[in-house]
């Protein structure tokens, strides 16, 4: 227990050096308003891939919806916040937002989770196209021009501390009990239901969890863009968050956050090359996967107490 | 005294087809039990309806176990896991991919609830659970002599460990009755005469009832205090192993019709 509060701390000085390190560098001028953008973007997107890596990589079920449940997110705090434009209102949309995504996520889960692989993949995407046109066809979200004026509460603090606040619930969640009951039940259904798992409440639990970070994500991306259209949150945005997860290696959550950095620096550099920059993106998603089809890490994970313990067998050798 | 198991008329009706028609036997505390029969007699199927992988078209199963009385029928697998029945896989279906001490953790894992917020926190009570299963773990692993590859991933082990590792895995769920699916399939005399000495352990420092479906019967034989045998879905007899030897009904369904 000694040695696991050990990393634990070691994690929390990464994380504030990290948060600092940037500070600075925005205070001196080298990470302008175009880099800071392309961060936040970055972070939201790490948010979203992560989430849907725990349902995808974890649970071994295979989402095509995510881009509802941020959609749910982002339309609970557009909708708050302009009512109610406070920093209070705004962490009080973020709830409201993963309460709702978790009911919807409950009343797609139930009956969608006892498909296998591409059924699973079909009936999600169907699930979030339903979201995305009943948010086109209520008044309240103001129909398919969208929502604009929403009130910034989400600067990139906001984000950087929410990405390692999801980041540290769903790490923890796959480093558990519960998550080795997850993981079980991506490995073999019927092993695992005979040892006592009940199958059918960890794919929900695990799909709930990723769906709650993903509304998250969407309070995020409504209030820090100001503007938010139902067409934001169509089929292509849960595609491009599962290229994210496919890039960095399903299973792998430091994979995620490489290919989520490689993915948005990438787009950002692109921009200069107006129509070619499709191309040259998708080429490079292609290239990729030929030369590594596991993903950029596999299933590899960055490890504090590999790494303590492989230099401490180095010593013992040495000595 | 009621029997650990009784099992009246089960029936299990695929389509057209009667895969197990009108069986009924019964489990006793500690005893070792055997079923055979010829290929497609139905004795997988009938492991499947007894621990519920698959339900029963009609007929009763009922537990009579350390907590009382329970019908287990109709009810899902991880239930009746719960309630201690415990079993291996024909072809086995380890959790491939995971190590094998995680294989066997997550047999325990359904006996400990913990809430979202204590394990997402990680409380210290997480922690010191956590400390317990591992510590319980490398014990039940030590017992089985794979103290050694704890941390080697399930598919990475020879064939003979990873039957090994399903019987710990089975017994990490801290089973009354124990179901073996052809435990010595594709093993060569010795590692059987190994495997006969491994089962006989089990149940003594386990103390527990245990059903096996073998095809081998040196170690039937050796092994078993009764044997049910079935053929074509229903039993066809059941006794001790001398009785079974010289059951002309037997004798037919394995060898045919005397000339």
């Amino acid at each position: 227990m000694k040695a696991n509060f050990k990393y634990n701390v070691v994690w929390l000085i990464m994380m504030v050096a990290g948060f600092y390190l940037m500070n600075t560098l925005i205070m001196i001028g080298v990470i302008d308003s175009f880099i800071e953008n392309m961060l936040v973007t970055i972070g939201i997107n790490i948010i979203l891939a992560t989430g849907l890596n725990l349902i995808i990589g974890f649970a071994g079920q295979f989402s095509l919806g995510h881009a509802g449940f941020m959609a749910i997110g982002a339309y609970a705090t557009a909708i708050i916040t302009q009512t109610a434009s406070t920093t209070g209102g705004f962490y009080v949309s973020i709830f409201i937002g993963i309460v709702v995504a978790i009911i919807a996520a409950l009343i797609v889960g139930i009956p969608t989770l006892r498909l296998r692989g591409d059924y699973l993949a079909i009936a999600t995407m169907g699930a979030s196209e339903i979201i995305r046109i009943l948010i086109n066809n209520m008044k309240m979200t103001g129909g398919a021009a969208g929502m604009f004026n929403i009130p910034q509460f989400a600067d990139w603090p906001t984000v950087y501390i929410m990405v390692c606040v999801t980041t540290i619930v769903i790490v923890n969640f796959i480093h558990s009990r519960a998550g080795r009951a997850v993981k079980s039940v991506r490995e073999d259904e019927i092993a695992a239901e005979a040892m006592g798992i009940n199958v059918t409440k960890w794919k929900l639990a695990a799909f709930v969890l990723g769906a709650s970070t993903a509304a998250i994500a969407g309070s995020l991306h409504a209030s820090y863009l100001q503007t938010i259209a139902p067409n934001d949150f169509g089929i292509m945005e849960s595609i491009s968050i599962l290229i994210i997860v496919v890039l960095g290696g399903v299973g792998s959550i430091t994979g995620t956050f490489v290919a989520a950095v490689v993915l948005g620096v990438l787009d950002t550099v692109l921009q200069n090359f107006g129509a070619l920059r499709m191309v040259i993106y998708a080429a490079a998603l292609i290239l990729i996967m030929i030369f590594k089809p596991t993903g950029l890490l596999g299933t590899w994970e960055l490890s504090i107490k590999k790494i303590f313990s492989r230099s401490k067998r180095k010593e013992r050798v040495e000595s | 005294m009621s029997k650990l198991l009784q099992v009246e008329n089960l029936v299990k009706n695929f389509g057209g087809l009667t895969a197990v028609s009108n069986v009924s036997m019964h489990l006793d505390n500690n005893e070792l039990v055997a079923l055979i029969g010829p290929n497609g007699a139905g004795k997988t199927t009938l492991f499947n309806l007894l621990t519920g992988v698959i339900p029963a078209s009609s007929g009763s199963i009922v537990l009579n176990g350390d907590n009382g009385t329970y019908p287990l029928n109709g009810k899902r697998a991880y239930k009746i896991a719960d309630m201690g029945l415990s079993r291996t896989f024909q072809n086995i279906r380890l959790f491939k991919e995971l190590t094998v001490l995680d294989n066997v953790l997550i047999a325990m894992t359904s006996k400990f609830k913990e809430g979202f917020i204590p394990t997402i926190f990680r409380f210290p009570s997480y922690y010191r659970t956590e400390a317990r299963l591992v510590k319980e773990a490398k014990k039940l692993l030590a017992i089985f002599e794979l103290e050694d590859d704890i941390d080697v991933l399930a598919k990475n082990l020879p064939y003979g460990t990873q039957r090994r590792l399903e019987i710990v895995r089975a017994l990490a769920t801290k089973p009354q009755i124990l179901f073996l699916d052809e435990p010595a399939a594709g093993m060569n005399p010795e590692k059987i005469a190994n495997l006969t000495q491994l089962i006989l352990k089990v149940q003594h420092s386990f103390h527990i009832t245990i059903l096996l479906i073998e095809h081998d019967m040196s170690l039937v034989m050796n092994l078993a205090q009764r044997i049910y045998v079935l053929d074509h879905g229903s039993l066809l007899a059941q006794g001790t192993p001398d009785e079974i030897q010289s059951n002309k009904a037997v004798i037919k369904a394995y060898l045919g019709e005397e000339a």
